[in-house]
């Protein structure tokens, strides 16, 4: 008991302490603070000033490879902003020529600005990692993302690893443990997700599908843990990206000659139809896809958004931590709004891991169809 | 104008973080594949296909308990049957044994009565043959004595005859 109190007092006073930052730093910018939390990072942070460096993986055509934490990398906002305070100061610079100066971001000037400031020519930019003389780099770090990515798969490792183990261990019996705490999620994938859309092909594309569904639904709830700062995998749309490319990939590798024929020359429609209908269909291969990695971005990143602006209410409410009283007030309408948002995104976590998963056995299974009026047609002519 | 330029920021696809997504999520799928779906997916198949073998049989041995009862039921009465039969045969039987007993016992009641009858016959006959030699030999003697008194007297022989025959008659 004296434990969680101390942890509980420890953590406001970590976030007191944040917000005191915040309010030095100049007026609470909520759009910011949101965008800055959905974004990805070199750094994990955790509360306040408490962050966890992650390593830094570069690759840069002159420099070559590059591994380092990212605690080494100096934050090239700050020093651009003393520097360009300095040369206020010395120049007597005014408003309109600080601008001036703000706009100047030529590479060469930055580099020849930034150059003692950098790690090995890298600098941190908005916790991101970035060449200080602006140049293009290949950015392999394991970044915030990345480290959740590999949190999920050990978890789902870990997970369905021991799982598998008490099924070999008692075989023919029913479950127990985790063991029936997953089965019902994995016979819901296999019955109600796989098989209507993909039918006798299930076993073929089970471990896949589930995969699929388990990886998304982890990576969502994951997001919903504050402390470890929500990470905001799924609400990336490079993660995304990868996924729907991947079932992408397994529909056109999967699709039949008939589903080909559908697309490139449709059957049984006039010509000045089959112009128009093709160029809609080839569209058509990429939307499917398109759409599968929108809709779980947009649908994540908008729960964190929401999330994160009711959370900013307190902040504004109290005036980035000068006011207690409007802080409090702030809390006393975020709060339940938040655990409300919560229990919500608790839903669409699974939500959308169903749909996903769903769509794209709907996308396979669509490509592997064999159209029986074909033949019927080829009888007929 | 600035929301978008940083909403432009959280749609642009970052090709390190596309890298390591593709990388560790095929990585995991084949873990999974390999050491966990693959195997619970067979598990379960393999559950569910002895829950319904487990089941089929069930049904299969209420069908034969069914049957068993049947076949018991069919002997019980096979046995029931053959016992009143038998029953009846012996029945039967008895009737038959004590109908050719006393078939036979008339046959030779008859026999023995005819055996009898005869007998009698037989000793009346020699009886009556004794008697007719008796009375032959007392006719004889008679006769005889007739014979001599005749020589004697003539009338008295006659009348002596008559006598004679009347005792014969009443006889």
């Amino acid at each position: 008991m004296k434990k969680i109190i101390q942890v509980v007092l420890s953590a406001i006073l970590l976030l007191s302490a944040g917000s005191l930052m915040a309010a030095e730093e100049g007026a609470y910018n909520p759009k910011d603070f949101a965008l800055h939390h959905i974004a990805d990072a070199n750094t994990w942070h955790i509360v306040g000033n408490v962050s966890i460096p992650l390593p830094v993986i570069v690759y840069h055509k002159e420099d070559g490879l590059a591994i380092f934490l990212s605690n080494k990398l100096p934050e090239a906002h700050h020093a651009e902003e003393v520097e360009t305070e300095m040369a206020h100061e010395e120049h007597g610079m005014d408003m309109g020529k600080v601008e001036e100066g703000m706009e100047q971001e030529h590479p060469d000037m930055e580099a020849a600005h930034h150059e003692p400031a950098s790690y090995k020519g890298y600098v941190m930019v908005h916790d991101r990692v970035a060449r200080a003389d602006g140049t293009a780099f290949l950015d392999l770090s394991v970044t915030k993302n990345v480290a959740t990515l590999i949190l999920t798969a050990l978890l789902l490792i870990w997970i369905f690893t021991s799982v598998a183990r008490a099924y070999a261990r008692r075989p023919g019996q029913a479950p127990k443990g985790l063991q029936s705490l997953m089965e019902p999620l994995i016979i819901f994938v296999r019955d109600d997700v796989v098989k209507p859309n993909l039918g006798d092909n299930t076993e073929r594309f089970l471990p896949y599908m589930l995969t699929l569904f388990f990886f998304i639904w982890f990576a969502n709830m994951l997001g919903l843990i504050p402390l470890i700062s929500n990470p905001n995998l799924t609400g990336n749309i490079t993660v995304t990206m990868a996924l729907s490319v991947l079932t992408f990939i397994l529909t056109n590798v999967n699709g039949t000659k008939d589903y080909w024929m559908h697309i490139l020359w449709p059957p049984g429609v006039p010509l000045w139809v089959k112009i128009i209908l093709v160029p809609i269909e080839i569209l058509g291969i990429f939307i499917k896809p398109f759409a599968l990695m929108i809709r779980l971005f947009a649908n994540i990143t908008a729960g964190h958004i929401i999330i994160l602006s009711l959370v900013g209410l307190i902040f504004i409410f109290g005036n980035a931590g000068e006011s207690l009283g409007g802080g409090l007030g702030g809390a006393l309408v975020a709060v339940p709004f938040t655990i409300f948002m919560s229990f919500l995104e608790l839903l669409v976590a699974f939500l959308q891991a169903f749909i996903f998963v769903m769509l794209s056995a709907l996308f396979i299974s669509l490509a592997m169809e064999k159209h029986e009026h074909h033949h019927e047609e080829a009888v007929h002519h | 104008m600035f929301i978008l330029i940083d909403a432009l920021d959280l749609v642009t696809p970052d090709p390190g973080l596309f890298i390591w997504t593709v990388f560790i999520f095929l990585v995991v799928f084949f873990i999974l594949w390999k050491f966990a779906f693959g195997p619970i997916s067979k598990a379960l198949g393999d559950r569910e296909k002895g829950i319904e073998e487990a089941l089929q049989s069930a049904v299969r041995a209420k069908e034969e308990m069914a049957n068993m009862k049947a076949d018991n039921e069919r002997i019980l009465n096979e046995a029931r049957e053959e016992r009143s039969k038998m029953l009846r045969e012996a029945k039967e039987a008895k009737e038959q044994i004590i109908a050719e007993a006393r078939e036979k016992a008339n046959t030779e009641y008859n026999r023995i009565v005819e055996e009898a009858q005869q007998q009698i016959d037989n000793q009346r006959m020699a009886a009556l043959i004794d008697i007719k030699n008796q009375v032959g030999n007392m006719v004889l003697e008679v006769s005889e004595k007739v014979l001599r008194r005749e020589l004697q007297d003539r009338n008295a022989q006659e009348a002596y005859t008559r006598s004679l025959v009347d005792e014969i008659k009443v006889n």
